[in-house]
């Protein structure tokens, strides 16, 4: 068997792990793009999807365009990974979601043994006039938490666009994760970006979301839930910034702490700078609601059970 | 307790319950026979939704003198999980809500009961008139309105199969067209075995009741026929000037 066979197996066996499917890796109908560390295993098209990958020094460069109008039948999927224990990786992504178009994206990034492992993600995302972009990131770690996950994303929704975003990472432990997302959204468009984190040992995490409402009635959700057990440190800003008439933002925060060790924060920034401009925010931290977790014990569950129900439901 | 040669399910024998040195329950003596819907009547703030933490066992409610027996067995010191065990459910005033738990998995939590679960979830719904189809993916969350969420919870209890479930005001917040329907679901669980604890302020609701008692100042001041519990809650209770204390005047009235 070739290297790049048990290296495809591998990263297809990884990806499984974290709740892909690996038979849409290998279905020439799907547009995707497989890479493990600073090699690309996998690219490609599917009608109305382009997909130019470039290895660089110090990981890859990519470029996925979406043709205006299209509405991609399938997920794009994408895989990214490191599987020896130690290594950098550096994917610098440009998504282009043209005018009117609809596509969803499922990207799968996985690091089954990492113990030092530097994985930086720095995306620009542009969707078009009308046009629907939905991507999904799932994290697959192993339980020596040895990797530090900087993901940055600038992205920005013309008019009547929408975006949604879900990062989730509830596998495994990270080590140190650093969210950063910043959205421009225009005149009548949407931007919801929603981070699911389960932080374990002594994970730093670090979600910063931020919406600009530049445009008048563009509306905005920075969502996220955070669980902190054991000696995990989590901090959530929150940043919503009205700019225009009729523009609505929400920032809607939930961290709970397991354990006496663990410490969470949660720091909303709003700005309005339009006086026809709405914005509000949520934020509750703390132990798991004691309600909740009484009405599943009067159910049958013990306690531990209980706030398992819970907190398995939160980061769903 | 024995009445007659009928062994109580539910026995409340002198419960007192002081929060930050305030009584909020004394002297209480309860006793819910097999099968039966039993109504407590009360006005706001006499302590039934106290009453009913303290059989189901919550933080926090803990009797401070008297005792709670389920099946002859003391249960004062049990935790809810041990008293869910046994068969003991509770049906919140205002139920919690769950981000990212479906209605589905929410019903099925009832198989961990006792009894080893009641009806599907799809049928439980059924009961409460809630359409399966519609309801059964749908998350126990914001989302519903509070009507659907009280008769969620209802429906949980029916499927969870209980031999005794606390019902706290199940028909406030419903709209008279669904009244029926919870009455008829509170009939299901008697039915099926269940004895009903049933807290309420309907008297539609009351007079299903096999029997009723007249909470008020924190303890029971008369049980018998639901009716004639109504009519004493109705004449002396409505304009009670003793607050949260019954007098020797009203207690006479025994």
């Amino acid at each position: 068997m070739s290297d790049y066979t048990k290296e495809f197996l591998a990263m297809s066996k990884a990806y499984e792990a974290s709740g892909g499917d690996p038979a849409s890796l290998s279905d020439g109908r799907i547009a995707g793009l497989m890479v493990s560390h600073r090699r690309i295993l996998r690219s490609n098209d599917a009608p109305g999807v382009h997909i130019e990958g470039e290895e660089t020094p110090t990981g890859v460069k990519a470029k996925i365009t979406v043709d205006p109008g299209v509405n991609v039948e399938h997920p794009v999927h994408l895989c990214f990974g490191v599987l020896p224990k130690e290594g950098t990786q550096e994917i610098v992504s440009e998504f282009l979601v043209g005018e009117g178009s609809k596509a969803s994206f499922l990207a799968h990034c996985v690091f089954p043994n990492a113990v030092k492992v530097r994985h930086v993600m720095d995306a620009r995302i542009h969707v078009g006039k009308h046009a629907r972009l939905e991507y999904s990131e799932t994290h697959y770690h192993g339980e020596e938490g040895g990797v530090e996950v900087l993901p940055t994303a600038r992205i920005t929704v013309d008019e009547g666009g929408s975006c949604r975003s879900l990062f989730k990472l509830v596998q495994g432990a990270v080590g140190e994760l650093r969210i950063d997302y910043e959205a421009d959204i225009g005149k009548d468009a949407l931007c919801e970006l929603d981070a699911r984190v389960y932080g374990k040992r002594n994970d730093a995490i670090r979600v910063k979301e931020s919406l600009f409402l530049n445009g008048e009635k563009s509306r905005g959700l920075a969502k996220s839930r955070i669980v902190a057990s054991d000696h995990c440190v989590s901090e959530v800003v929150g940043e919503a910034v009205g700019n225009a008439p009729g523009a609505r933002g929400h920032v809607d925060c939930v961290e709970i702490v397991k354990g006496k060790d663990a410490r969470v924060s949660a720091i909303p920034r709003l700005l309005v700078t339009d006086d026809r401009a709405k914005l509000t925010h949520e934020a509750a931290i703390g132990s798991v609601d004691k309600k909740q977790v009484e009405t599943l014990m009067a159910r049958g569950l013990t306690e531990e059970e209980a706030v398992d129900v819970v907190v398995r439901g939160i980061l769903r | 307790m024995r009445q007659g040669a009928v062994i109580s399910v539910l026995d409340l024998v002198d419960v007192g319950l002081a929060v930050g040195g305030k009584p909020i329950l004394h002297d209480l003596n309860l006793h819910v026979l097999p099968g039966e819907i039993h109504a407590i009547l009360g006005m706001n703030g006499t302590g039934k939704s106290t009453l009913a933490s303290v059989v189901m066992g919550l933080s926090g409610y803990s009797p401070t003198s008297g005792k709670v027996a389920f099946l002859g067995e003391d249960i004062t010191s049990l935790s809810i999980s041990d008293r869910a065990k046994r068969g003991i459910t509770l049906a919140w005033q205002e139920p919690a809500r769950f981000e990212g738990l479906t209605i589905k998995e929410y019903l099925e939590l009832g198989k961990r009961g006792s009894r080893g679960g009641g009806p599907p979830p799809g049928e439980c719904l059924l009961m409460v008139g809630l359409p399966p189809d519609r309801y059964l993916q749908r998350t126990v969350d914001a989302t519903l309105s509070g009507g659907e969420r009280k008769r969620v919870e209802l429906a949980s209890v029916l499927s969870i199969n209980p031999r005794l479930s606390i019902l706290d005001e199940p028909d406030s917040g419903i709209d008279a067209f669904s009244l029926n329907r919870i009455l008829d679901a509170v009939r299901i669980l008697a039915k099926n075995g269940s004895s009903v604890l049933l807290i309420t302020h309907q008297n539609e609701i009351a007079a299903s009741a096999d029997r009723a008692s007249t909470l008020c100042g924190g303890t029971i001041l008369r049980t018998g026929d639901p009716l004639a519990i109504d009519r004493f809650f109705r004449n002396h209770c409505r304009e009670c000037p003793h607050g949260s204390t019954p007098s020797g005047e009203v207690l006479l009235h025994e």
